[in-house]
């Protein structure tokens, strides 16, 4: 793309200003076109290996993972494997009343696996609150996402260390930042133009998908073709809400009417995921704006610890997406295909609880943070008016008869 | 070796206060490690199972199943020893009989100090029960902050008591008054069905009314009076345990710090002179109830404090030695009067006072005292409202007392202790009548202040209360 065509918002100088990309190529290149502004049915999307672990050829997408070797389609199952694990630990911390709150994702493991090892090092990924597996093929450390659960942080991570936001709990707000990231670097390419071409991947739920943050979203990431992948992870619940109600069609059909394209896959296929999510981020690396994945999956246990999925859905239901196990399926094919052994999963166990005693022990050794901090943050020299504040705070604290015992254990 | 790792009930959902024990999934001596379910819980929200936080044994199950109770009550205790070991050699950590004879379930819940010997269990004594609202520090502050309201109270006086409203303490035709209680519908009915009389809550409203929050800070305060009074003893200690658990030690500092300094300062440096009268105050009465109905004075308090501040300021320039400060060199007379109202607030004791009170005019002080009340008790009171003050009020008559001796405010050289106005019977031309009569108190500093002029200067100030009229000379 050169500097000519590249959008502008209206705050640039007038004679640089240029109209948002015309839509001459509303679909360009890879002939993806067709599936999205035809109308897309429920039953219509990516799969390259079926609820057997069989796979299947798909001309656009097998060329994806016939690239990949083996240990990288190995690391696939232990991502996914590590982040169950992982989960069902917050689970049980939250449980014993080490978390305030967790956030499940089991049954998620293959849509965020697969297109968080799609992404790369420069690409820039803005979670929600639940994309724990995303996190950790970004190499987060695990135990740093249970601060903000423990309540000892707001944030935890230093989202500039591995391009992992920190999770937003406002609904569909990330969505925003995504793309006005996305426009950043559209400007950091046209500033100086061997920057390397990255892109910003959002994720999102089928809730979410309802807000009007997602919308002004689109609009702006279409009208300025902005290097943007919005990965909508459709679990079919929002909290107790279900799917139905959120919307008519497949969420994928809206991106054409917002004029980028879209595509339906198959959530619970880690390959099918993997190979859409680098096509996507290809596409939007190379200048040719957004595309909205629409992952088709299933949370498997509660919104969050704190509601109970009996309450508002149906056993058989949950019976009929376990079925589908991400993980399940593709050790199937793993060890059909032969690239995997028992002692290959055994490992894979040993390793997640590893990783699930040592987030255990970190959780508990988090120190609670001092609240002098949240003063000290205010302005950068001392400041009489904060440290009135502090004083009376500190007063009002030492008002309350257990006030010795603060700073104790959680 | 440690003894004992104790559960205590998680919160898990958001905010949830409470959960019913459904189902134990173990044992005592049951061998359990990290993450196996122990037992299944019901909230309001769900029924989850609950999952080891600890490795070891089953020692103790401290909650029956069927049994609902409070976020952070303990329910099991579980032990890091090996089960063979314990039973070989009862470690010290483990107080005898506690473990190892696995009594029937429900024989033993939450063990008393009594049952398993010398040390309480971790977190198992007798606090072990879950507090709703964190607890504040010197009871006595929060617990006349709740009214103190728009009647400035005052815990100068050596009698300590929660307040209550003033404008509902002088009641005359108390119907009629009642009836005068300001509320909008829902909160009457929320009042009527809390079974709360609308005049014992101060009211805070812009025009003077009772609203739903004054109403629900007044019910929870009743509530937490009445919660509290009952678990307030506690039983002798078994044994040779210390009675220091049952001592409650309370820092001083603060307010209750300046407070216990000023009046010691006041008390044993200014020899105090108390003295008191009675007065027939139907006719300040009368005037406040008019004052209420007039239209100037629409949506203003009025109380009967409002005629007695002016009849202090009256007779404090009839008498101007009681606007003074010693200084042991010279009395400073000020031409001025700074009226201090002693109020309780939430942060304890504290003393504003209103400047150039000479000048207000009745409406103008009406406010300035409603003002005050309001400020002090949010606790926004700022020190400068606190300095400077010449002569104070206290208004204990609030407090339902009828009167009492103050200690004077260093600095100054009077005060006046403003006494419950009730109906009594009094002699009139030679008839036994009821009237409405109140006792006021005053303390004078006798280095300033003689005998006949503090005299002089109550029986002014009684003078008005018997008749406002006086305030038109």
């Amino acid at each position: 793309m050169s500097a000519a065509e590249l959008p502008t918002t209206e705050f640039d100088e007038p004679e640089e200003a240029v109209l948002p990309a015309p839509l001459a190529e509303p679909f360009p290149t890879n002939g993806f076109a067709a599936l999205a502004s035809s109308g897309v049915d429920e039953g219509d999307m990516v799969q390259l290996l079926d609820e057997q672990g069989v796979l299947q050829h798909d001309p656009a997408f097998s060329p994806y993972i016939e690239a990949l070797d083996a240990d990288t389609l190995r690391g696939f199952y232990r991502d996914m494997a590590v982040a169950r694990r992982f989960d069902s630990e917050g689970t049980a911390l939250q449980r014993q009343g080490e978390l305030a709150l967790w956030v499940p994702l089991t049954g998620q493991e293959a849509a965020q696996v697969g297109s968080g090892r799609a992404s790369r090092e420069h690409d820039y990924i803005f979670p929600t609150y639940r994309e724990h597996a995303v996190a950790l093929t970004r190499g987060l450390d695990l135990a740093d996402l249970l601060r903000l659960f423990r309540g000892t942080s707001n944030g935890g991570w230093d989202p500039r260390d591995k391009n992992f936001h920190l999770y937003t709990l406002v609904l569909a707000a990330q969505t925003l930042h995504a793309v006005g990231y996305a426009m950043g670097i559209q400007r950091d390419i046209k500033a100086d133009p061997t920057t390397e071409p990255a892109a910003a991947m959002v994720y999102f739920g089928d809730g979410a998908s309802s807000e009007g943050d997602v919308h002004e979203s689109m609009v702006f990431a279409a009208s300025y073709q902005a290097p943007v992948v919005f990965f909508c992870q459709n679990n079919y619940w929002a909290i107790s809400v279900p799917f139905e109600v959120q919307s008519r069609v497949p969420l994928v059909n809206r991106a054409s009417g917002y004029g980028f394209p879209g595509i339906r896959v198959d959530g619970n296929d880690v390959l099918a995921v993997h190979a859409v999510t680098a096509w996507a981020l290809e596409h939007a690396r190379s200048g040719n704006g957004p595309v909205l994945i629409e992952a088709s999956t299933y949370r498997l246990g509660a919104h969050t610890t704190a509601d109970d999925p009996t309450k508002y859905r149906m056993a058989a239901e949950e019976e009929h997406w376990r079925a589908k196990d991400p993980v399940a399926r593709y050790e199937r094919y793993l060890r059909e295909s032969g690239m995997a052994d028992d002692a290959f999963f055994a490992q894979v166990a040993d390793e997640a609880n590893e990783l699930a005693t040592y987030v255990r022990k970190a959780v508990l050794s988090m120190e609670n943070p001092d609240i002098r901090d949240k003063f000290a943050d205010v302005y950068g020299a001392p400041h009489p008016l904060v440290a009135e504040e502090l004083a009376w705070f500190e007063q009002y604290q030492a008002s309350f008869v257990d006030a010795e015992n603060e700073g104790g254990a959680a | 070796m440690t003894a004992l790792n104790t559960f205590k009930l998680p919160d898990v959902g958001e905010g949830l206060t409470e959960a019913e024990i459904v189902s134990w999934k173990v044992k005592l001596g049951d061998i359990v490690a990290i993450n196996d379910v122990l037992v299944e819980i019901e909230t309001a929200k769900s029924i989850v199972e609950l999952p080891s936080p600890y490795a070891g044994m089953v020692a103790q199950l401290l909650v029956e199943e069927g049994e609902t109770v409070p976020v952070g009550t303990p329910i099991i205790s579980i032990g890091s020893e090996e089960p063979a070991l314990a039973k070989a050699v009862p470690h010290q950590g483990l107080p005898d009989g506690v473990v190892l004879e696995a009594k029937p379930l429900g024989t033993q819940t939450r063990p008393t100090e009594t049952e398993t010997g010398a040390k309480p269990l971790v977190g198992s004594g007798p606090k072990a029960d879950a507090v709703q609202r964190r607890p504040r520090r010197g009871s006595v502050a929060p617990a006349a902050a709740q009214v103190a309201a728009a009647a400035p109270a005052a815990p100068a006086v050596v009698v300590p008591v929660p307040a209550s409203a003033p404008a509902s303490a002088p009641a005359s035709a108390e119907d009629e008054l009642r009836a005068r209680v300001l509320a909008k519908p829902p909160v009457r009915k929320a009042a009527k069905d809390l079974g709360i009389n609308l005049s014992d809550v101060s009211p805070t409203g812009q025009r003077g009314e009772v609203t739903k929050k004054d109403l629900l800070s007044y019910q929870e305060q009743r509530a937490n009076e009445q919660a509290a009074a009952g678990t307030f003893w506690q039983p002798a200690p078994a044994g040779s345990a210390s009675q220091e658990q049952r001592i409650e030690r309370i820092k001083v500092k603060g307010v209750r710090k300046a407070t216990a300094k000023a009046m010691v300062d006041s008390a044993f440096s200014a020899p105090h002179v108390s003295i008191f009268v009675d007065v027939d105050a139907s006719r300040t009465m009368e005037f406040v109830r008019r004052l209420k109905t007039s239209r100037d004075f629409e949506g203003i308090k009025v109380s009967p404090l409002l005629i007695l501040a002016k009849a202090v300021i009256w007779a404090a320039a009839r008498n101007p030695s009681v606007n003074a400060t010693w200084t042991g060199d010279e009395i400073i007379v000020k031409h001025f009067m700074n009226l201090g109202i002693a109020a309780a607030t939430p942060r304890g004791l504290m003393v504003p006072n209103i400047k150039d009170a000479q000048d207000l005019s009745l409406k103008e002080l009406a406010i300035a005292l409603n003002d005050l009340a309001v400020r002090a008790r949010a606790g926004k009171t700022q020190p400068a409202e606190m300095q400077g003050g010449s002569l104070t009020i206290t208004n204990i008559g609030a407090l339902g007392i009828d009167t009492g001796t103050p200690i004077i405010n260093p600095g100054e050289v009077a005060i006046v202790a403003f006494g419950t106005i009730k109906q009594k019977p009094w002699v009139l031309d030679g008839e036994v009548i009821p009237r409405w009569i109140t006792t006021l108190g005053g303390s004078f500093d006798h280095r300033v202040v003689d005998g006949d002029l503090s005299a002089r200067f109550m029986a002014d100030v009684a003078a008005i209360l018997e008749e406002p009229a006086l305030l038109l000379e």
